[in-house]
């Protein structure tokens, strides 16, 4: 619950959102042809949440968008399975769903965080088939507007001092993904005795922000969209962005990470995965459809609209990205003593 | 005004028409469960809660309809209250006084237009209170830590008495229940607590769930029980003739009615019945040997009924700025917020101001609604309650099994939802009062959260618990909140019992 259900992650960020990673944009070349697989009937996306969150908004966009793009017969019907912070769609698509080409289930961070750390218990990310991501929203790292770090190896150098110098406060629970951020970027730092450094879960990134704006809590970690009212307000200064490269328009003036000389990235994308056992002509059709939508203008639209930042990948490639995601997260983890 | 205008834009959220017809939808509703004979208000949010969700609502949309149910719940009370002498909660029982007579006397149609009247002024007074209060309050927001929201959780069970309170023991016993069940599920350190290894577990118990199986199904339970085959007892109204002086007759006592029962509101654990009363005593004694009290004077309708309705307005001001509920009803619709993804608290007013104001408009519309429905239509509602139960009983079930399972679409919720109405039914057999459960169930997790956060940032140092002026004062708000209710609610019983008899 905590993890996953950032109202606040989506609500409007207005800005274009320049295309990045053409490389994968290629692959959407040509994917109309002749095609071995349609979608027949009743589409469905599961959205391993309440309505309202983070993954419901997935299912909705992106059904709307496949409709409007021809991709499916007709409407793609939302079904809302929350329980156990997506455990309980993910043990239905791998237990009842095998097979079931028409269905795609909603995804993010957040799934290979739970992945990572065990706690979908018998199941792991080789039980489903992940199609692609859409977009991600990445993390950032900031303080109150007077606090005495200015940038961020200013704040990794008190960390590596004393681990308990600088405390963190975040929207996702313990372990939770806002709280592997600090680790990632502490990490990178050469911050040692990870599992020492205070991380505070609230409910969401809003509360966390405000508890770091009235002093009661020296650093914020989050993602983008949640820290934009804050920035703008002149209350929050953004130290770092963890994003291989700047990111467009109003948020160009925040460096990144890795331009301070800390290697550290944190996007949390969103995206699907499929059941098991589909034939490769309807994974293939799936993937195509991926490409589709990222590079319609439609969904173009919904990104800036949303605070969704670029963030691509499908097929092979994203199912590398999710493992390699996992094996990190799971490293993290076992370091600060969350997995054993 | 910066608030002025933000009430605005929840004005055009809640007049927005598809809101203002499940406004409508809510307001009809809410009246006719709330007539239900017996049935308070907080019953009544429970029961439609799940309309709520079979609709598949935007969250905007669920609030104000629940909120109409809310203030229809309450008026739906007075029905029963005026016709039958049967009050459907502990503040409707000032509204039979003058209510019952006022219908023995043929003037049934005069009292609920009365009753609408006041209620509708009531609550628009409050809502002026509410405008004026909340932004003050939610100020405050940045001054509050873990220290003092910890602080603040322990207040909001020290009142817990003043809410319920007839046997203090009983009422630490429910409360000491909804901890127990709060700690079920992932705890914030990531570490599994009675979760059996049951992945619907992972999360905890949903608030919502536990609630209707608790309020709704135990309510169910018990209609089986008493009256399944029975018949609703015989009401009927007469042809309203009300002038235009009759209703400013009464203006006088429902304005200063609001304004008690809102004070009375703010503060935590006093509540409706509190304001419902002070409404009519002081009715009797500024009007006087002028009126003809306790025999159907309309003042003695007017005043507690716009006292009752001050009140549960003035109840949202703890709950939306704080997120202490101040009644059992403000207690069911928080869970309702924390369910939609909104946290309560001094945040709600920036993050969420649209939904904040929304449900403020909504509450005025929705009395505006209520006035207009029942002025015409009093005379349909009496006629749909005398429906038998056993006709009405399985709808109500449907629609309880058809949106608790419609939140998460899995038939675990459904047996999950028949245990806790099996629990509730058990528990108000052995007269535990419920409301307490779900703030157990509702506060523990926050409250231990912010417990955590306190001793983190004090690198455990316990003194940080009073190590400020405003955690020092929750303190003592808390202990007062502790003493208070057991020596005022006796005393306040006792008079309404004495004014009653």
């Amino acid at each position: 619950m905590p993890v996953t259900a950032k109202k606040s992650a989506f609500r409007g960020i207005g800005r274009k959102a320049p295309l990045v990673l053409m490389a994968s944009a290629m692959l959407a070349v040509g994917s109309s042809g002749l095609m071995a697989f349609e979608p027949e009937g009743k589409v469905e996306c599961i959205a391993p949440a309440d309505p309202g969150g983070g993954w419901d908004f997935t299912c909705r966009s992106v059904g709307d968008v496949m409709e409007t793009l021809d991709l499916v017969p007709r409407s793609v019907q939302t079904t809302n399975m929350a329980g156990a912070g997506g455990g309980v769609a993910y043990a239905h698509t791998v237990s009842k769903r095998e097979g079931d080409d028409q269905t795609l289930v909603a995804a993010s961070t957040a799934t290979t965080t739970r992945l990572a750390q065990e706690q979908f218990p018998g199941m792991s990310a080789d039980m489903v088939n992940w199609v692609g991501a859409l977009g991600a929203d990445y993390g950032v790292i900031a303080v109150a507007d007077d606090s005495p770090y200015d940038d961020l190896p200013d704040l990794m150098d008190a960390l590596r001092k004393d681990p308990r110098n600088v405390k963190f406060a975040g929207g996702s629970a313990k372990g939770g993904w806002d709280h592997l951020k600090v680790l990632i970027a502490a990490k990178a730092a050469d911050v040692e005795k990870l599992p020492s450094i205070p991380y505070l879960s609230y409910n969401n990134g809003g509360e966390a922000m405000t508890q770091v704006v009235g002093g009661h809590v020296d650093a914020f970690t989050g993602d983008t969209s949640e820290a934009r009212g804050f920035m703008e307000s002149g209350d929050l200064r953004i130290l770092a962005v963890l994003s291989e490269d700047r990111l467009p328009g109003e948020f160009s003036d925040i460096p990144t990470a890795r331009e301070q000389g800390i290697d550290a990235l944190g996007p949390n994308w969103r995206g699907f995965y499929m059941p098991a056992g589909i034939s490769d002509d309807a994974r293939e059709y799936w993937v195509d459809a991926m490409d589709t939508i990222y590079e319609s203008d439609k969904w173009k639209d919904v990104m800036t609209q949303n605070g969704l930042m670029p963030f691509h990948m499908s097929a092979e490639e994203f199912d590398r990205f999710v493992h390699d995601q996992i094996d990190d997260i799971e490293q993290l983890s076992r370091e600060i003593g969350l997995v054993k | 005004m910066e608030t002025l205008g933000y009430l605005m834009d929840g004005f055009s959220v809640a007049l927005a028409p598809h809101n203002l017809m499940f406004a409508l939808l809510g307001a009809f509703l809410g009246t006719l469960i709330g007539a239900l004979p017996g049935l308070g208000p907080a019953n009544g949010v429970a029961i439609l809660i799940p309309l709520a969700f079979s609709l598949g609502l935007e969250p905007e949309t669920a609030l104000i309809m629940l909120t109409s149910v809310y203030a229809g719940a309450m008026y739906g009370g007075r029905i029963s209250s005026i016709l039958l002498n049967i009050p459907g909660d502990e503040p409707a029982m000032m509204t039979c006084l003058d209510g019952y007579p006022m219908a023995r006397r043929g003037k049934a149609a005069e009292a609920l237009a009365v009753s609408a009247v006041a209620s509708f002024i009531g609550s628009l007074v409050a809502t002026v209170g509410l405008i004026l209060l909340a932004p003050l309050l939610a100020k405050f927001a940045l001054t509050f830590g873990p220290a003092e929201y910890f602080a603040l959780f322990l207040l909001a069970f020290a009142t817990l008495g003043g809410i319920t309170g007839k046997n203090p023991v009983k009422t630490i016993v429910a409360a000491c229940i909804g901890l127990m069940i709060a700690t079920v599920g992932i705890d914030n350190t990531g570490v599994q607590r009675f979760t059996f290894g049951v992945l619907e577990l992972y999360e905890g118990v949903d608030f919502i769930i536990a609630i209707v199986g608790l309020f709704a199904i135990s309510e169910l339970l018990f209609f089986i029980e008493a009256r399944a085959s029975g018949d609703t007892p015989g009401m009927t109204v007469n042809k309203l003739s009300l002038s235009f002086s009759d209703i400013k007759g009464i203006i006088p006592s429902s304005l200063r009615g609001g304004v008690l029962g809102f004070i009375a509101g703010v503060l935590p654990g006093a509540g409706a019945s509190l304001g419902s009363f002070i409404g009519y005593t002081l009715e009797k004694r500024l009007v006087g040997r002028k009126g003809y009290f306790g025999e159907g004077d309309p003042r003695g309708v007017a005043g507690p009924e716009a006292g009752n309705n001050g009140a549960s307005s003035g109840a949202l001001v703890p709950m939306l700025t704080l997120g202490v509920p101040g009644s059992g009803t403000t207690a069911v619709l928080l869970a309702l917020l924390i369910s939609l993804n909104i946290t309560p608290g001094p945040l709600m007013f920036t993050q969420n101001a649209d939904i904040v104001w929304g449900v403020i408009a909504a509450l005025l519309i929705g009395n505006f609604l209520l006035l207009l429905l029942n002025i015409p239509l009093v005379g349909i509602f009496v006629k749909l309650l005398s429906v038998p139960p056993k006709y009405l009983l399985p709808v109500v079930t449907m629609v309880a099994f058809v949106g608790i399972y419609s939140i998460s679409n899995t038939t675990f919720d459904l047996y999950f939802m028949v245990a806790f109405g099996v629990g509730g039914y058990v528990l108000r057999k052995l007269e535990i009062p419920l409301v307490p459960v779900i703030l157990g169930l509702l506060l523990g997790p926050e409250m231990e959260k912010n417990l955590r956060h306190a001793l983190d940032v004090s690198n455990g140092d316990w003194t940080i618990l009073w190590g400020s002026g405003l955690a020092i004062s929750l303190w003592a708000l808390a202990g007062l909140g502790i003493i208070l209710p057991y020596i005022v609610g006796p005393l306040l019983r006792r008079r309404m019992r004495a004014v009653t008899s």
